[in-house]
């Protein structure tokens, strides 16, 4: 272990990719659930023939586009990482994780470029039911993206399927590599979390705009939606977080023993809910422990062993606090969700699920819950796997471009961390204003001089809701 | 690793240059509208520009992210050489190319931050040009390469002959721009669009021209390409045709041609990428390594072919298909688009 971080290449470009990969994965973290919302409001609208579904989907598809948009751009950046920073992972395993990355290309993202124009700017120009499929293709896509971002990381976790000739990864079966052992596990955790975290955001804004007492029936709308989906997903998701929990325990034992801070191998094994770990001395502080309920938990016995971190060489063990207090946090924030999932259905029960002010409020305080979960469960396994970025094979260290001096990677850090610190507060304050703005409100500016002469902007094409007529 | 006996090198050479043309055409022509855009007459006529391209804007893009995805599939080895060595270009292109893909929706949002966005809609068009044209003019000189990986420093791409090429992309990327305009508009604005062709197809052709005769100076196998026997008798028309293109765009840009325009600017863009092609072939990693050398494993090329073959047509197709919806001239009143 060094104990003081240098600045060099190599920990700048973590921290760069890191950055842009922390930015970047908020946003599908939300447009993947809110495309398959789009599409289910627009299949409604079709079917019922109810202008609410139209409204709310207008609403959304409007904050859709603001999303999208810093989602493409910022996801424009990461391909170019893997050469910039990572050129000998990419000469290393291109073989195996290129066309795995190339598919998601391929199959997703010129799906989504394709029909989100149409989504988008073509209610007026193509028939009603071709705008559905296009809303469905777009919902397709991004699922598609995720199965192939993911299918390329878990290879990376738990690598199958190749050989090792020169250094270099060399593909011996397709199917091994696109299914390898942690795959399914992980797709279905990430977009039950991704689900989850757009049906809160959901059903927060649903809440404000009823306590606002504006579009109520748009309001309830969201929040009857949401609810219901979270009713369904969140205790999926506590089983399918078990399961990934027991996967990776089989295939990344380091991983499990930093997020328990296990030093010792032991059983049965307590839970720690708290403490401080030491990595140097190899021990926990201020430990808070349940006994038997980790050995309950990760293994489903009550004296199931678990390998402790001391049986890994120093130089291969993760960053123990931060994986430790990072699966923690994501922990936390899904108990937090099925409280709020139970206490809405019985408020349901109840019939005072729009007129309890706490209530509403707290659903509106637990927008970001799903984003916390999604990040902390992000650093959970990224920094749980360190310090390899092909599991067990290649070290991150050895992964970095040669040619990078402490210099080049500063500048570049720099600037990414200038224009993202520009870029999401604006976009943030964007989509905030047009939650403001409510799901009747086709203009999300008011009329002024600036707007002499000013046709549509793009999101205005969206055919005119409750005011026909009514643009400038 | 395994001897096969079928190599794909030579359809995934096609592919790549394929989509990577295909990139330059279709972002080269929105870029070329923001390059464009900051002189626009009146806010009415810069409205107008954006909304023509607002519904294609981020498939265009879409093809840079397949081409570097591909080249990393297909070449890893070039990918793994030529993008550190462009690392700031690189850098500065994608937040270029971030903060003009957000403007179009951003600067919607809010009169008081507009011209903020209206500017890095403008600017970022122009920087990420010019710094395709830093990547595309390194390219062409070569990398300083040790083994398998790049071993020169950070400012080896900064060559007058760099800085030329990203000057002579803006004046490309806005000829593209204007054909486009000149076909999505109409009345005076169309007539702004065509003034403006003309000055840019003079760039073009001085670009043109100086680069035909500089990078043979760079490298002796360029000029020994074009220059040696056999070799002038075959590829003495590619010169002759790019200069009856040049006439045919000047011509189309006097008259009141629609479409024209476009079209002459993309066979002007096509005839010099052949020209580069010629120049550099088989090379992917000038002057170091051959399309083969760079080349990923057999089995790595089949996988990712059988999906690309049946995907690329299909991908076109609704590409297409979304092109067509948004057809006609773009208006600047509530009308939509022109086509319904």
């Amino acid at each position: 272990m060094r104990s003081v971080m240098s600045l060099d290449p190599l920990i700048l470009s973590r921290i760069q990719f890191t950055w842009v990969v922390a930015w970047h994965i908020i946003l599908p973290a939300f447009t993947v659930g809110i495309a398959s919302y789009i599409a289910v409001l627009e299949g409604l609208h079709l079917s019922t023939g109810r202008g609410v579904y139209l409204r709310v989907s207008n609403f959304w598809i409007r904050i859709f586009a603001v999303a999208f948009g810093m989602g493409v751009v910022t996801g424009v950046v990461m391909p170019f990482q893997f050469g910039t920073n990572w050129s000998r992972l990419s000469d290393a395993a291109a073989n195996i994780i290129g066309p795995l990355l190339a598919y998601e290309g391929l199959l997703a993202f010129f799906l989504e470029a394709g029909f989100l124009g149409v989504l988008l700017f073509g209610r007026k120009l193509v028939p009603p039911r071709v705008h559905f499929i296009a809303a469905l293709l777009v919902a397709f896509a991004t699922l598609f993206s995720s199965f192939w971002i993911l299918a390329s990381n878990s290879w990376m976790q738990t690598p199958a399927g190749y050989t090792i000739v020169d250094g270099r990864f060399y593909p011996t079966d397709w199917i091994e590599v696109i299914f390898t052992p942690s795959f399914l596990y992980r797709l279905v955790h990430t977009v039950l979390a991704f689900y989850i975290t757009s049906a809160l955001v959901v059903m927060g804004v649903g809440a404000y705009t009823i306590r606002r007492n504006h579009f109520l029936e748009e309001g309830r709308v969201m929040m009857t939606t949401a609810l219901s989906l979270l009713a369904v997903l969140v205790p999926l998701q506590l089983i399918a977080g078990d399961q990934h929990g027991l996967n990776t325990l089989q295939y990344q034992p380091a991983k499990i023993a930093a997020i328990e801070a296990r030093w010792d191998t032991t059983g049965p094994v307590p839970l720690t809910l708290f403490a401080l770990p030491d990595q140097a001395a190899e021990t926990n502080h201020y430990a808070l422990d349940v006994p038997y309920l980790g050995s309950l938990i990760l293994t489903h016995s009550l004296d199931g062993t678990i390998k402790g971190l001391k049986e890994f060489a120093p130089e291969e063990r993760p960053p123990v606090p931060i994986v430790f207090f990072a699966f923690r946090i994501m922990v936390g924030a899904g108990v937090l969700m099925l409280i709020l999932v139970v206490a809405g259905w019985v408020l349901r029960g109840v019939g005072r699920l729009f007129s309890s002010d706490w209530y509403l409020r707290a659903c509106q305080l637990a927008i970001p819950l799903g984003f916390i979960a999604v990040l902390s469960g992000w650093t959970t396994t990224e920094v749980g796997r360190q310090p390899w970025t092909v599991y067990g094979l290649l070290r991150t260290a050895d992964s970095v471009t040669p040619s990078l001096s402490t210099g080049h990677v500063l500048v570049s850090l720099i600037f990414y961390t200038v224009a993202y610190v520009v870029i999401y507060p604006a976009g943030f304050l964007f989509m905030l204003r047009l939650v403001r703005n409510g799901p009747g409100e086709t203009l999300a500016v008011p009329e002024g001089p600036v707007q002499a002469g000013r046709p549509a902007r793009p999101i205005h094409n969206l055919p005119p809701l409750q005011h026909p007529g009514g643009l400038p | 690793m395994t001897e096969s006996t079928i190599s794909f090198v030579g359809i995934w050479s096609v592919i790549i240059g394929a989509g990577v043309f295909l990139y330059v055409l279709l972002d080269g022509f929105d870029l070329g509208v923001g390059i464009l855009h900051g002189l626009a007459p009146s806010t009415a006529d810069g409205d107008v520009m954006m909304k023509s391209i607002a519904p294609v804007w981020d498939g265009n893009e879409t093809w840079l992210v397949l081409g570097g995805l591909a080249l990393l599939s297909a070449f890893p080895l070039a990918f793994a050489i030529i993008i550190p060595a462009v690392y700031f270009p690189v850098l500065v292109m994608l937040l270029a190319l971030a903060f003009r893909g957000v403007a179009f929706e951003f600067r919607f949002q809010d009169p008081g931050s507009r011209a903020f966005w209206d500017h890095a809609f403008h600017y970022g068009s122009i920087v990420a040009t010019f710094a395709q044209g830093l990547v595309l003019g390194a390219f062409v000189q070569g990398f300083r390469v040790e083994g398998r990986q790049f071993a020169g420093g950070p400012f080896d791409f900064l060559t007058p002959f760099s800085v030329f090429v990203g000057l002579a992309l803006l004046c490309g990327y806005g000829l593209l721009g204007t054909g486009w305009l000149i076909l999505k508009t109409e009345g005076a604005l169309q007539d702004w669009a065509r003034r403006l062709g003309r000055y840019c197809l003079i760039g073009v052709i001085f670009g043109l021209i100086v680069v035909s005769l500089w990078s043979p100076v760079i490298d002796a196998s360029i000029a020994k390409r074009w220059f040696s026997m056999p070799n002038v008798l075959f590829l003495w028309p590619i010169p002759l045709v790019t200069a009856a293109l040049v006439l045919w765009e000047w011509r189309a840009l006097r008259r009141r041609a629609e479409a024209t325009p476009f079209i002459a600017a993309i066979l002007l863009f096509l005839l010099s990428y052949l020209g580069l092609a010629i120049s550099l072939w088989p090379m992917v990693v000038p002057f170091h390594f051959t399309l083969w050398e760079a080349a990923s494993s057999p089995s790595t090329q089949a996988f990712l072919l059988v999906g690309t073959l049946f995907m690329l047509p299909v991908i076109l197709m609704y590409s297409g298909w979304s092109y067509w919806v948004f057809r006609g001239k773009v208006r600047g009143d509530q009308s939509n688009y022109g086509g319904v």
